[in-house]
């Protein structure tokens, strides 16, 4: 029924309805078009079909979840969980995406001014809640300054913002490496026990922030249905913050310089210091999302482990509906929670279904291949 | 006065430009004498290495000439190299026998994967590095799915020395037992203890001259020119897009007959992660020798192997001696590979935004001397 308003249109000699089909194929549908549509042909045009399989996907693993052993609500349960983990470090990508540099493949710049923090923050002594406000406290001016550089490096090299970030992110992990080991701590419970110094490769948040942020108001229903209410608050607080930046003066300038930076200067916008800003911002939130990461998940991890941290984060906003000069903030809840889905429900349901864990190949196909969808995609406004 | 100060500038200059392969002079010499290595197993060493990796460092420099940077995929010949390796030796042919039919068995697999790499990187013209090496990480998932699940259960795998248990997928390790160094170790010379590889340098030769030679070609001059600029190069009737594919594919190709080269010197396939840290080692290598993103030479590739070989074998040694912490070393030389890369693609950005902040002068200059020439009139 819904769908013979389009094939009239299709049908209809006017030459001006094929142009406007024409060019709508081209760019994204507006408001009128998806009413011409059709409620599913108009999500298809909107969501994108790489999101819609993914979409699928994750259904059918909530439904099959059930019938191959699964219960239902823990898995439920644990999709919420490593949303509430990873929502901030997904988010971390929107204020450079809004500037027009691309995106945050640097993000372990930012994670490892979030790892100094918690680390100070446990060296100086500091325990239980306390330490997880200190750790945002120490990290914050690290990442300010981290950060300042990072942008002031990327507004020398505008148009190879995504590589230099990329690999900016692998130096900076391949030398604080060396620094985990070399820097004076002396915390026995981060220190390795036999030598005294070196930090350990995990640190265990067991009587520092563990569950800080998930343990407040958290609702429980039996045994296996948790909500970390108060990492959810904070997310939502933290992405209110963020939208309500976006609509300021300062925020709206932002989103100009990245759809399109010629006419940004002639309105006379720094352009330069608005990027500096999003880069110091984008690093900030990093910093913040890997000890929101940490709280729920327990352990902090040094070393090796924030190399490839920015790239999941990278492949949520996308799935969310991101592209490379574009994102809001319901493309960081979308696609946090179809990454996390996909990530957290595919190997329990694939391991109880064909007893065969193809989880990690399936993560990497999708999570790479959406990051490849979007590179691949013209860039809109012409921001190069 | 003025001809040493041209001198000084110029120092500086050249300094500027070398800064790479410089610091790693430096890095080198204040770290060999630390490692306490004797120079005959340095040279030794080196000199393997030399053979081991330059044929792959090679297969970079075309996608360079034709203007698509440092090519990243070049891991995906390297996957099909490995695919090769492992159904010969799967089929129990060693040697040079082996070592040849997989060179052949290779070539189908690294010229499918090179189209699809080339025509992905078609899409996304200007982007190129940031989208080959997000395609080396997506193949790598493509690449687990067919050895990890599909060999031994769709794709028949006989023999039970590299299956794992589970009755499907590839051990961890393939061992090329019986085909380790077998080019290398014909034809080879001894020189006061230092084993050459002969056969290995002839064939790296032979590379280096079709490399040469095919400069000169007419795709060869094409290729130039579509990395000079595109759009002049459509203009001027080339098929941009078909050139570029073409440069990747013989890439992907070379890159494949590379790692089974290095592969045959190790001795055995990390069938999982020998090509993940192929790429960045090459391009690493390739860089210190002075190559930048737009401009690399053969000479580059030979002086960026044995610096960053060089930095490769001391630096652990050396980190141990200065900290007591082997490692250090370890990290030092990771940090010193990405490192490099860093400055390298960072150096490369800024002059061209350089060379294009100039052009732009240059064209208001002309036309504010036009519009004056207009207004004498």
């Amino acid at each position: 029924m819904k769908k013979e308003p389009r094939d009239q249109n299709r049908n209809s000699p006017s030459k001006f309805n094929d142009e406007v089909e024409n060019i709508s194929a081209a760019r994204a549908p507006s408001d009128l078009e998806r009413a011409k549509m059709g409620p599913l042909k108009a999500m298809a045009a909107s969501f994108g079909l790489p999101r819609l399989i993914i979409t699928g996907f994750l259904l059918l693993m909530f439904i099959a979840a059930p019938f191959v052993g699964n219960d239902f609500w823990t898995q439920i349960s644990n999709v919420i969980n490593r949303f509430s983990w990873n929502a901030i470090l997904v988010l971390a990508m929107v204020p450079m995406i809004h500037s027009g540099c691309g995106l945050n493949f640097g993000l372990p710049l930012g994670i490892i001014s979030g790892l100094l923090g918690a680390t100070l923050s446990i060296e100086f002594g500091f325990t239980g809640p306390v330490s997880f406000f200190m750790a945002i406290l120490i990290a914050t001016p690290i990442a300010v300054v981290l950060g300042a550089g990072y942008g002031w490096l990327l507004n020398k090299i505008k148009g190879g913002e995504m590589m230099i970030a990329t690999y900016v992110g692998f130096s900076s992990v391949s030398f604080m490496c060396m620094m985990w080991l070399l820097l004076p701590y002396r915390s026995p419970t981060m220190v390795w026990g036999f030598a005294g110094k070196g930090l350990r490769t995990t640190i265990s948040l067991e009587g520092f922030y563990n569950e800080v942020l998930a343990g407040f108001w958290q609702i429980r229903i039996g045994d296996n249905f948790k909500i970390p209410t108060g990492t959810l608050l904070f997310f939502a607080l933290m992405a209110f913050l963020m939208w309500a930046f976006l609509h300021t003066k300062t925020g709206t300038a932002m989103t100009a310089v990245g759809s399109n930076p010629a006419f940004a200067k002639a309105a006379g916008v720094d352009v330069d210091r608005l990027r500096l800003l999003s880069v110091v911002l984008s690093t900030w939130l990093g910093a913040l999302g890997i000890l929101v990461y940490e709280q729920g998940f327990g352990f902090i991890q040094l070393y090796n482990a924030p190399f490839y941290m920015a790239l999941p984060a990278v492949s949520a906003i996308l799935i969310g509906g991101a592209s490379v000069n574009k994102a809001s903030i319901a493309n960081v809840i979308v696609g946090t929670f179809l990454f996390q889905g996909m990530v957290t429900m595919t190997p329990t349901v694939m391991n109880s279904a064909i007893h065969m864990d193809m989880s990690e190949v399936i993560r990497i196909i999708v999570s790479e291949g959406m990051i490849l969808y979007a590179l691949t995609r013209k860039t809109e406004g012409g921001a190069r | 006065m003025d001809e040493k100060k041209s001198f000084g500038a110029r120092a500086l200059a050249f300094a500027r430009d070398n800064i790479v392969p410089i610091l790693f002079i430096v890095i080198c010499i204040i770290c060999i004498p630390l490692s306490g290595f004797s120079p005959s197993y340095l040279i030794n060493e080196i000199v393997t290495r030399m053979g081991r990796n330059i044929f792959l460092i090679l297969c970079l420099l075309v996608p360079i000439m034709a203007g698509m940077g440092l090519n990243f995929g070049m891991t995906l010949g390297a996957m099909a190299g490995e695919i090769a390796l492992i159904f010969v030796s799967d089929w129990q042919i060693w040697g040079i026998p082996g070592v040849v039919l997989a060179m052949i068995l290779q070539i189908p697999f690294s010229i499918l994967l090179g189209l699809l790499c080339g025509s992905i990187m078609n899409r996304a013209k200007g982007r190129e590095m940031i989208t080959s090496y997000i395609i080396s990480f997506f193949m790598n998932g493509l690449y687990q799915l067919v050895v990890l699940y599909m060999m031994g259960s769709i794709i028949p795998i006989k023999h039970f020395s590299i299956k794992l248990p589970r009755g499907y997928g590839i051990r961890n390790t393939v061992s090329l037992l019986n085909m380790r160094q077998c080019l290398d170790n014909l034809l080879a010379v001894n020189v006061k203890g230092v084993k050459i590889p002969v056969l290995t340098f002839l064939i790296i030769g032979v590379l280096c001259l079709f490399i040469v030679w095919f400069r000169k070609t007419k795709l060869g001059q094409d290729m130039r020119a579509v990395g000079q600029d595109m759009e002049v190069a459509r203009d001027a009737g080339i098929n941009v897009e078909r050139t570029r594919l073409i440069s990747i594919v013989i890439s992907t190709v070379m890159a494949g007959f590379g790692m089974i080269i290095y592969l045959q010197n190790m001795g055995n396939i990390s069938t999982y992660s020998s090509h993940s840290q192929i790429g960045m080692f090459c391009i690493a290598a390739l860089l210190v020798g002075g190559a930048s993103v737009d401009k690399a030479s053969i000479g580059n590739v030979f002086l960026g192997v044995i610096l960053f070989h060089t930095m490769f074998i001391v630096a652990p040694r050396a980190g141990a001696a200065i900290t007591g912490d082997s490692m250090i070393g370890e990290y030092f030389r990771v940090f010193c590979s990405y490192g490099v890369i860093t400055i390298a693609l960072v150096m490369y950005e800024t002059k061209k935004r350089r060379n294009k902040s100039k052009t732009a002068q240059e064209l208001a200059r002309a036309a504010a001397e036009e519009t004056a020439k207009e207004a004498a009139k």
